[in-house]
């Protein structure tokens, strides 16, 4: 069943087109991400999901229902907050029942549901705490645990990992990602950061300006851009211009080659070949990224580390295949 | 964990702060002493004697009665409505974004920046070309236009430390409007609204100058004590309640002193 469908909405603010004609429809269980750079529309999508915003035109629907004119508190969505928003005058244990309480669910059974929350997201015995008493990680916990009590059809996630160090942001990648396996909770996931986006998601939507440049599995956003937005924003592919296109004999503009799929070899059979000198190179571990100047257009390799590097300024041959070669449109 | 704070001030400076701190409060500690004179037409120090006898006679005086009565009915009803107004306006202010915003932020202030006078005349003006006769209602309505602002500056500051997110995320949870203002907004609000309450009452129940333009024939405490100050007869009455005033009005106060210290840490962001 679709649990959240966009249908040519748009949000505008004044002559600010925030969101622009999205068409989406994201699957029941899924894990789904909307990345892009900050003000690219895709917080606003979110904030249309849990009804704090409401379109300027389209229809939205939420587990087949209309969701237009349906105010956040009657939505079976609930949101983690970039900030957590946790309240501040209440125990986490009142924070992860106010859903429980604001339903009028009775005192006991709200208490042992937010323990058994608090224990999932592995908070167990902090009920007393206020929330100024916890790190910025556990305020994440106790945010989760308070969006996932109330048992949510759809759990929207705003950044949330966003205040957090590099080695708990990582961690908690895991644990929220093995939560949702768990619970089988639709999970709409904003971030800008494309590691993220492509580790957790079972499919993603990338924004710019309003608008969704690309939807698709990690795998297909990743291995074929479909525009040069995506190609400059999701990773390192190279992006190949009009005259290196042509010379190729592409008809595209513009094409992506993403860096572990050039070898710097003469080519083979069939393989497509270019030629430049080295401008750079530096060393990653696993491989080698070495830089090389193809008519004033830079090319990346990933050249495995046992490969013999060759000195800035030589010139190489690089080779690849022809299906690695993705033409993109111009937008 | 408060550090040690250095006691190092030359005495001259702390001679120069007990002196001030005398100035104003020991001639409140004379009010207190002339209430228990005998001597009932002039204010002369020492005292001649002391009695208690002039609380029994204010005690029984109907004219004291009526003044404390009408000065804690208006004090009372002028507060409640600027705590509802006040802190309304506070929230639209504070909460959203429109046209005209802090024109109306300013206008709301006006009242309080404007000398007493100026507001008395105006507001006289205004009833009698409305024809409004002069009312307890006139008194009340006097004296909201200056309590609203009390209420809603502190209101104001207490609403834009309150995160954005908070009341949606109390929406998010399933919280109507209602509901989000009961368990959210109001313990985030409540010592701020307390302590506005409480200064708009104390500004209520000592205001003379817009009172005297917008009361009819009643007298509210304070204008009755100026006009006993002109009358040479039982004087130390006048002290009495003044006595009686000040120690009323000084437990709220410092109540409201302690709810409100601690306040910084009510409304911290979600961080």
């Amino acid at each position: 069943m679709t649990a959240v469908l966009f249908d040519n909405v748009s949000r505008h603010f004044g002559a600010v087109r925030a969101v622009d004609r999205v068409k989406l429809s994201i699957a029941e269980g899924e894990f789904f991400a909307m990345l892009g750079p900050s003000g690219s529309g895709k917080t606003t999508c979110l904030r249309l999901m849990a009804g704090f915003e409401q379109p300027t035109s389209g229809h939205i629907e939420i587990f087949g229902e209309t969701a237009e004119g349906v105010p956040p508190y009657r939505r079976s969505v609930n949101t983690v907050f970039q900030d957590y928003a946790l309240f501040p005058h209440l125990s986490i244990l009142d924070n992860v029942a106010y859903g429980l309480m604001v339903r009028g669910i009775g005192r006991e059974e709200r208490r042992k549901a937010a323990e058994d929350a608090l224990a999932m997201v592995k908070l167990p015995g902090y009920g007393e705490r206020r929330p100024g008493q916890l790190s910025g990680g556990q305020r994440q916990r106790v945010a989760l645990a308070r969006a996932l009590v109330n048992k949510p059809k759809v759990l929207l996630l705003d950044e949330p990992l966003g205040a957090l160090d590099l080695k708990l942001r990582e961690q908690m990648q895991e644990e929220l990602k093995s939560l949702q396996q768990s619970l089988g909770i639709t999970f709409v996931f904003v971030t800008h950061d494309q590691g993220e986006a492509l580790s957790m998601a079972d499919r993603l939507a990338v924004f710019n300006e309003g608008r969704i440049q690309q939807l698709g599995t990690p795998e297909e956003v990743y291995n074929r851009p479909k525009t040069r937005f995506v190609a400059d924003f999701v990773g390192s592919a190279n992006v190949l211009p009009v005259d290196l296109c042509r010379r190729l004999g592409l008809k595209a503009s513009f094409a992506s080659l993403r860096p572990e799929a050039v070898a710097i070899a003469p080519a083979s059979n069939g393989a497509l070949s270019l030629s430049g000198t080295v401008a750079s190179r530096s060393f990653l571990g696993a491989t080698n990224r070495i830089v090389v100047n193809v008519d004033g257009a830079r090319i990346a390799v990933a050249s495995p580390a046992a490969n013999a590097v060759p000195a800035i300024g030589s010139p190489v041959t690089l080779s690849f295949a022809a299906t690695d070669l993705h033409p993109m449109e111009d937008a | 964990m408060r550090s040690e704070k250095p006691n190092h001030a030359p005495l001259g400076l702390k001679i120069a702060t007990a002196a001030g701190l005398a100035f104003m409060h020991l001639p409140i500690l004379l009010i207190f002493l002339y209430a228990f004179t005998t001597e009932e037409k002039s204010y002369q120090f020492p005292p001649p004697g002391l009695t208690a006898q002039w609380f029994a006679v204010a005690w029984s005086r109907p004219d004291v009665w009526a003044a404390l009565t009408l000065s804690l009915k208006v004090a009372s009803i002028a507060t409640a409505t600027a705590l509802v107004l006040g802190t309304l306006c506070a929230a639209a202010v504070s909460q959203t974004r429109f046209f005209g915003r802090e024109a109306i932020s300013l206008l709301v202030i006006l009242p309080i920046a404007l000398p007493g006078i100026i507001t008395g005349i105006a507001l006289r003006s205004a009833f009698s070309i409305a024809e409004i006769p002069f009312s307890f209602w006139t008194i009340v309505l006097g004296h909201a236009t200056f309590c609203i602002v009390v209420v809603y500056n502190n209101a104001v500051a207490r609403f834009r430390r309150i995160s954005g997110s908070l009341i949606e995320a109390s929406m998010d949870l399933g919280a109507d409007g209602f509901q989000t203002f009961r368990y959210v907004i109001l313990p985030n609000i409540g010592t701020a609204l307390l302590a506005g309450g409480m200064l708009a009452f104390a500004l209520s129940f000592d205001e003379v100058i817009v009172t005297t333009f917008t009361a009819g024939q009643q007298s509210t405490l304070p204008i009755w004590m100026l006009e006993e100050l002109i009358r040479p007869r039982q004087r130390p009455v006048t002290n009495v309640v003044a006595m009686i005033v000040v120690i009323v009005t000084f437990l709220p106060i410092l109540g409201a002193y302690y709810l409100t210290r601690d306040g910084d840490k009510v409304a911290g962001a979600g961080k």
